[in-house]
């Protein structure tokens, strides 16, 4: 090879080697923090949750409306395209979406700018924060205030899942009421009624999650499942269940009403 | 100095002496374990009790304005000259004279306490208050009621500021308050607490049912505390509340019936016994233990190595057991100033 040749040879290599980086060159700096918010939108089978007003049928062939519902998501843990996981701080995140209060709908994650293919949460709230001194439970975990509703003073312990409505099903004067809670146990072993929900982000739009933008993640929560599992639940059979050993039957089902709709980028 | 005027002057400073040592029982000296008491359970490290959270406390302990409707504080069920149970009463009347169906605990050395209430429900004193605010038959408010009043009220702000460096209220600072003050009732002064580090002596009778315990009873009521903290059916008979005890907590069948050992410190304030109060004399609980144990699910197995369920006594067993049990009363503790409504 002439010198000449290794001239434009070198020349040449150095630009594509240039050039090709810079096509690599990352389009996402994940030093940087950016906003996602997910949205979990309620509804019932194939309509919209219209609270009070309403009526819905189960499985069971039961008719019923829903006058309250409240959850916690909480320790989101997402994964991106590569294969790296980001885990967001505890601290930063215990949400209670509330039905009936439009603000709680869609939890904001700051997380780095990439693009992710999961995304998972626990339904209800760890057993290690569920343990921790009341000056680590702030927030949406205060029992005086967010979570005084979602508190179970003489166990002590958060319900994780509150949903009641009326049902001419049920036996209790037409009205229903499941509060679902139980995170192990502090002192004895009993009902853990944590979930952990994962979902793919692939199939419906993977989240480019950057910051300047506002994407969000649009999840449909589908109560029927409640109602709708492995095993179907009858109002007129369970009109209430709290901490009860059924209450495991109704977390399951509720475990598989998050499906991811579409994401915007 | 003449000597006589030496003389006047030490009578004079012995008389100042005295009065100061009258009012040392309401001096505040911060929480101090008995040398006879094992290590504390409760997270002091994220409460530690200063004079003005204690003072907080007390000042919270006895106000009705953490009940709806400002007639119930803690102390109505909880009786400083009954050891902070509600003597007298089987099952005590909250607001609006509703009934509960438990009997009143006594609040005393709860920072050895790893559980509270019979079922053992709430596993930090802490989160122990919201019960009773919260419950229907009881105070029947919630918390975020209780702060809002606090908030507003005239003097509660600078005496969190005092206490916490905050006036702000929030759950956190008007819980460990309650804590500090719950925590400062330690009940370590008993002629069983003076015997054991070698103050005085027990009388031969005490002796006497001192054995008798350690032998028929302390396999529950271990000392000092005088409870091992457990949960055991101890074979009363079911009534029509078929109150289940912890089940209802754990929801493990081997829990039905069980209810937390009580300590037997203060019996003489704290009648009456059991977790629904149904009887009303330490007679009537002993002749429980040795005639009526019944067979119900989970009875301990303690109460099985007789031909029937049961403790047996001999009259002088009884006796002298009953003069053992009474060297257990601290009537320091029931008396204590400190502790009382300020």
């Amino acid at each position: 090879m002439n010198t000449k040749n290794f001239l434009y040879i070198s020349l040449f290599t150095a630009l594509f080697a240039t050039s090709c980086k810079k096509d690599d060159a990352p389009a996402y700096d994940s030093n940087v923090k950016a906003d996602l918010s997910v949205e979990f939108d309620n509804v019932v089978g194939a309509a919209d949750l219209a609270l009070n007003t309403g009526s819905y049928t189960n499985a069971a062939g039961e008719s019923f409306t829903v006058t309250k519902l409240k959850y916690y998501v909480s320790n989101f843990v997402l994964t991106r395209t590569d294969g790296t996981v980001y885990t967001v701080p505890q601290k930063d995140c215990y949400f209670l979406v509330d039905e009936s209060d439009e603000n709680t709908h869609e939890p904001l994650l700051s997380i780095p700018e990439g693009e992710y293919k999961t995304i998972s949460f626990l339904v209800g709230v760890d057993s290690l924060r569920s343990t921790m001194d009341l000056s680590q439970r702030t927030g949406n975990l205060d029992p005086a205030g967010v979570a005084s509703d979602m508190y179970w003073t003489w166990n002590s312990g958060y319900i994780f899942f509150k949903m009641e409505g009326t049902s001419p099903a049920s036996t209790m004067m037409g009205e229903y009421m499941y509060h679902i809670g139980g995170f192990g146990g502090m002192t004895s072993s009993t009902i853990n009624n944590i979930k952990k929900v994962t979902l793919d982000l692939t199939a419906r739009g993977v989240p480019q999650v950057k910051s300047g933008k506002s994407t969000n993640i649009h999840l449909m929560v589908d109560v029927l499942k409640m109602f709708n599992g492995s095993s179907n639940v009858s109002i007129a059979a369970n009109p209430m269940v709290m901490f009860d050993p059924y209450s495991t039957t109704i977390a399951n089902n509720y475990s598989a009403m998050f499906r991811h709709d579409h994401t915007e980028n | 100095m003449h000597r006589k005027h030496f003389i006047i002057l030490f009578i004079f400073v012995a008389g100042i002496a005295a009065c100061s040592k009258d009012e040392i029982a309401d001096v505040f000296t911060g929480f101090q374990k008995p040398s006879n008491f094992p290590n504390t359970v409760y997270h002091f490290e994220t409460n530690p009790v200063t004079k003005e959270g204690f003072e907080l406390g007390r000042k919270l302990f006895y106000d009705p304005i953490l009940s709806a409707n400002n007639t119930i504080s803690c102390g109505n069920c909880h009786i400083p000259t009954g050891s902070f149970s509600h003597p007298g009463h089987s099952v005590s009347h909250g607001i609006h004279d509703r009934l509960g169906k438990r009997n009143s605990p006594p609040i005393m050395n709860l920072a050895w306490s790893p559980t509270f209430m019979w079922d053992g429900g709430i596993f930090d004193l802490d989160l122990q208050p919201v019960a009773p605010i919260t419950n229907h038959v009881e105070m029947d408010d919630t918390l975020v009621n209780v702060l809002n009043r606090l908030r507003n009220h005239a003097e509660y702000p600078s005496l969190f500021k005092k206490a916490f460096g905050t006036s702000e209220i929030s759950s956190n600072n008007f819980l460990k308050a309650l804590s500090q003050f719950m925590l400062m009732c330690v009940s370590s002064e008993s002629k069983y607490d003076s015997v054991i580090r070698n103050q005085t002596v027990f009388s031969s009778s005490e002796q006497q049912g001192y054995a008798v315990f350690r032998q028929k009873c302390s396999e529950c009521h271990s000392e000092p505390l005088f409870t091992d903290h457990s949960f055991r059916n101890n074979g009363l008979s079911i009534t029509s509340v078929n109150d289940m005890g912890r089940y209802p907590v754990t929801l493990n069948d081997t829990d039905k019936y069980r209810f937390k050992v009580p300590s037997l410190r203060n019996l003489a304030y704290t009648a009456p016994y059991m977790h629904d109060g149904r009887f009303f004399t330490l007679d009537a609980v002993l002749d429980h233990y040795t005639g009526s144990v019944q067979l119900t699910p989970n009875l301990d197995p303690f109460f099985l190595q007789g031909a029937q369920p049961g403790i047996p006594l001999s009259a002088t067993e009884r006796e002298n057991l009953l003069a053992f049990l009474a060297t257990l009363n601290d009537k320091n503790f029931v008396r204590n100033t400190l502790l009382a409504e300020h």
